[in-house]
């Protein structure tokens, strides 16, 4: 027994010895970029930017209006119409009609062609829809270009098709619409969660009145032009932006059929309660705090990528990141050694700058919320690391940060923070891993990184999480459902699975 | 229990060679146990014409929270079973049924006045109807299940899970079969159930707990709890480790109070209101569907 232990130790000091002598190649300061900046002239924004119903742009009833900023810079972008009750009325009737006297009698392949046309529309404007949602959002442009942007059209195209064809979907059913959906999405994907939200009612022959988060109106009235161009009938689509009191009126208005909320689940919960017994359908996207698994025979290098990708992806602001790394004991330091030097080579900065990997914090309040949170982590005792990135002068930003020796019981292993931040705790067995990421509230993802497929399996199946990632993270597509356990939410967007929230079965 | 009829039991009385009928106590079904409930508390179950037929548990908070804490603890144990063997659970307890055919009847005409007819097809409909669910447990995942063509190199797919554990409102009529109804459905599916029993009828449903027992259900996977809506239903739609509940109680003005407080740990919360229970439609993968949670799962492709 002595005699292995002592083998093992010289094992692992032979490693250690190796790791340390082995040449690296040198990151962080060794190397310089030069500046990459993509151009927003390609985006002309409105001095005023109005409400869209009926399909026309309008100002608000009450004329108030909001200002909306660029986070990276906290200048001013334009001065955006607030939807207020009277707005919110006159859209939900405009989408009311448009539902009964046109949308839901179109012929539904007539109606998947409106969406083709959307999602060939978006497709021309794409570079435009990037660069806006980098400045109205915050988040590094090669995101906006990479991700959101293409994964909002890649909805609209896959939601086109179903359009005639939901009676596939729901075998022994005969299929309606709903009516009017009210939809609230939130600031992280403003885009994308609008396409998550409108493609689906609209290929199930609902109409909506969307709003968009009160930081990030500018792609939805982006989209709102579009439905313009492509001649979607007045109504189907209206953009009412505003704050929380907008999202109440829309929820709760009388005409609203049914109601889709993408964001806290503070928030969807209220809604729950606030719908409870008024026969509105609901599907509630909310919160999470993702484990992220490392078992000792992943790949780790990859899994320091996923790791990566899982948590400072979109600066954090992802209601599924991988805000909580679960890594087995054996390998912990070693992981925790590369997560180190890996988040000094992130570049944070400038979003607009194509070399960014981290941008900008979507707004003050939440950067406020980020800070607390860290601070609180300190308090409790965990250990704090940070990239020593130069943070911009300007603009709302906070380094790659991760928390070592943290317990399940700190808030910043259990709450939300919705920023750049990772708790990192250690486990010994797999039942423990299990056991630790599954003992929260939350359920909406989770991450495993092994090379053993019988144990992605094993542990994939007792994750209590809508989406499980086996050796990847962050990962999303249309034809891929969406949507928690527990308080995450219920409902599924995307695929076969989304569909269901959208169609009346008899 | 009138006395008047002359029946062979009540002559035997008179002759004075008397076998005095042996009364069921009626339980709570908890844990695999019958028990009685911890608050002490009884009520009494008449007859439509209010004649006295039993006392059963007025079952407390503190009953039903001990549901949900075996619920709980059986419910990953169940879910891991087989498919075939729920199946094969399932339509052992159409077995144990069909052996008490003559007792539900008698029940269901004591309880509510169902003629004998009536009693006799609302107890082969029951039968029937776990039969059915029994056959869906190999079934449901492959129609709920589904293969997502992503574009990019992953095996995508969806699969239907159980949710955990499930609260049933049973309707108050018809009670045996309603219950049935409800709670195969979520037992198919690999959840546990904590039931609240029809609250005019609870008879037939408590004898129920008797074929739980004896069809190799474990313990604790099905719970049934007799008592007042009004007491019970609130701490149900309140409990922090209900993931779900089936809403069949019909009655608008608690099922609005369940939805808001369902909303503390966002339960997934299915109203039913079914015209006819006898009828097909009060059956099928639907009712599956609504206590199943679909897991996304990305597996990467390569060497």
């Amino acid at each position: 027994m002595a005699t292995e232990i002592d083998e093992r130790a010289e094992r692992k000091a032979a490693v250690r010895r190796f790791e340390a002598e082995r040449p690296r190649i040198e990151f962080g300061t060794a190397w310089e970029y030069s500046p990459a900046p993509e151009s927003a002239d390609i985006v002309r924004i409105e001095k005023r930017e109005n409400l869209f119903i009926d399909g026309k742009f309008v100002p608000s009833r009450s004329g108030r209006v909001f200002e909306t900023i660029n986070p990276a810079t906290e200048e001013v972008l334009s001065e955006v119409a607030e939807g207020g009750e009277a707005d919110v009325d006159a859209a939900v009737r405009a989408a009311e009609d448009a539902h009964r006297k046109r949308w839901s009698r179109l012929r539904p392949a007539e109606r998947g062609k409106y969406i083709y046309r959307i999602a060939r529309l978006m497709q021309e404007k794409s570079r435009e829809l990037a660069v806006l949602e980098t400045l109205n959002g915050g988040k590094p442009i090669k995101e906006s270009r990479d991700v959101d942007v293409p994964l909002a059209i890649a909805h609209f195209f896959y939601h086109a098709g179903w359009a005639d064809k939901l009676e596939y979907a729901f075998p022994r059913h005969r299929v309606s619409s709903i009516g009017v959906c009210g939809q609230i999405v939130p600031w992280n994907f403003p885009l994308l969660m609008a396409a998550w939200k409108i493609a689906p009612a609209l290929a199930a022959g609902n109409t909506v009145v969307l709003k968009p988060a009160e930081t990030t109106p500018l792609t939805s009235l982006a989209l709102a032009r579009i439905c313009q161009e492509a001649d979607l009938p007045p109504g189907v689509v209206n953009i009412v932006p505003g704050a929380g009191e907008t999202g109440a009126q829309l929820v709760n208005h009388p005409r609203v059929r049914k109601v889709a909320f993408t964001g806290s689940t503070e928030v969807g919960k209220l809604i729950q309660r606030a719908i409870a017994g008024s026969g509105k359908r609901l599907s509630l996207e909310l919160g999470g705090k993702a484990a992220n698994i490392v078992f000792e025979d992943a790949a780790i290098d990859q899994a320091v990528e996923g790791i990566v990708n899982g948590i400072y992806f979109n600066q954090g602001h992802v209601c599924c990141a991988g805000s909580r790394l679960l890594v087995q004991e054996s390998v912990a330091e070693k992981v925790l050694e590369k997560l180190k030097l890996r988040i000094e080579t992130l570049r944070v900065g400038d979003p607009m700058d194509k070399n960014t990997d981290v941008g900008a914090i979507n707004s003050r309040m939440q950067l406020d919320k980020i800070r607390e949170l860290v601070a609180c982590g300190v308090e409790e005792g965990a250990r704090l690391h940070q990239s020593s990135c130069a943070l911009p002068t300007k603009g709302f930003f906070f380094p790659p940060t991760f928390f070592s020796e943290v317990a399940q019981s700190h808030r910043i292993a259990r709450e939300e923070i919705f920023g750049p931040v990772l708790a990192v705790m250690t486990f010994r067995t797999p039942d423990e891993a299990v056991e630790k990421a599954n003992n929260i509230p939350y359920g909406l993802s989770a991450g495993v990184w092994t090379d053993k497929g019988s144990k992605i399996f094993q542990i994939t199946s007792r994750m209590r999480a809508g989406v499980v990632w086996a050796n990847t993270f962050n990962k999303f597509d249309p034809a891929s459902p969406f949507g928690g356990y527990k308080e995450s939410g219920f409902g599924r967007e995307g695929g076969m699975h989304g569909l269901r929230a959208y169609v009346e079965l008899s | 229990m009138s006395g008047k009829n002359a029946r062979p039991r009540n002559r035997a009385r008179e002759s004075g060679n008397e076998s005095l009928q042996i009364r069921k106590t009626y339980k709570l079904y908890v844990g695999g146990e019958f028990l009685r409930t911890e608050s002490g508390r009884a009520d009494a179950v008449e007859s439509p014409r209010g004649a006295f037929l039993a006392n059963i548990s007025r079952g407390s908070r503190k009953d039903l929270r001990e549901a949900v804490r075996k619920a709980r603890a059986a419910q990953s144990g169940w879910a891991s079973r087989s498919a075939y063997n729920r199946g094969q659970i399932l339509y052992r307890m159409a077995e144990m049924m069909e052996g008490r055919v003559e007792g539900f009847e008698k029940l269901l005409r004591e309880t509510r006045g169902s003629t004998a007819a009536a009693a006799r097809r609302e107890v082969r409909a029951a039968i029937d109807r776990l039969v059915h669910y029994a056959g869906w447990s190999d079934k449901f995942t492959a129609l709920l299940g589904t293969v997502n063509p992503v574009a990019s190199s992953y095996f995508d797919f969806s699969v239907p899970e159980p949710m955990g554990v499930v609260g049933i409102v049973a309707p108050n009529a018809p009670d045996l079969l309603g219950l049935v109804s409800h709670l195969a459905p979520v037992l198919v599916a690999g959840n546990s159930a904590v039931v609240l029993v029809s609250e005019k009828h609870p008879l037939a449903s408590l004898e129920l707990a008797e074929v739980l027992a004896t069809s190799d259900l474990p313990g604790g996977v099905a719970n049934l709890i007799s008592g007042r809506r009004d007491e019970l239903v609130p701490h149900l739609a309140r409990h922090m480790d209900v993931q779900a509940i089936a809403d069949a109680g019909g009655d608008s003005g608690l099922s609005k109070l369940l939805g808001e407080d369902a909303a503390v740990n966002v339960k997934r919360v299915r109203r039913y209101s079914v015209r006819d229970y006898a009828s097909e439609d009060a059956q099928g993968l639907d009712f599956i569907e609504a206590f199943v949670e679909i897991k996304t799962t990305w597996h990467p492709i390569g060497v």
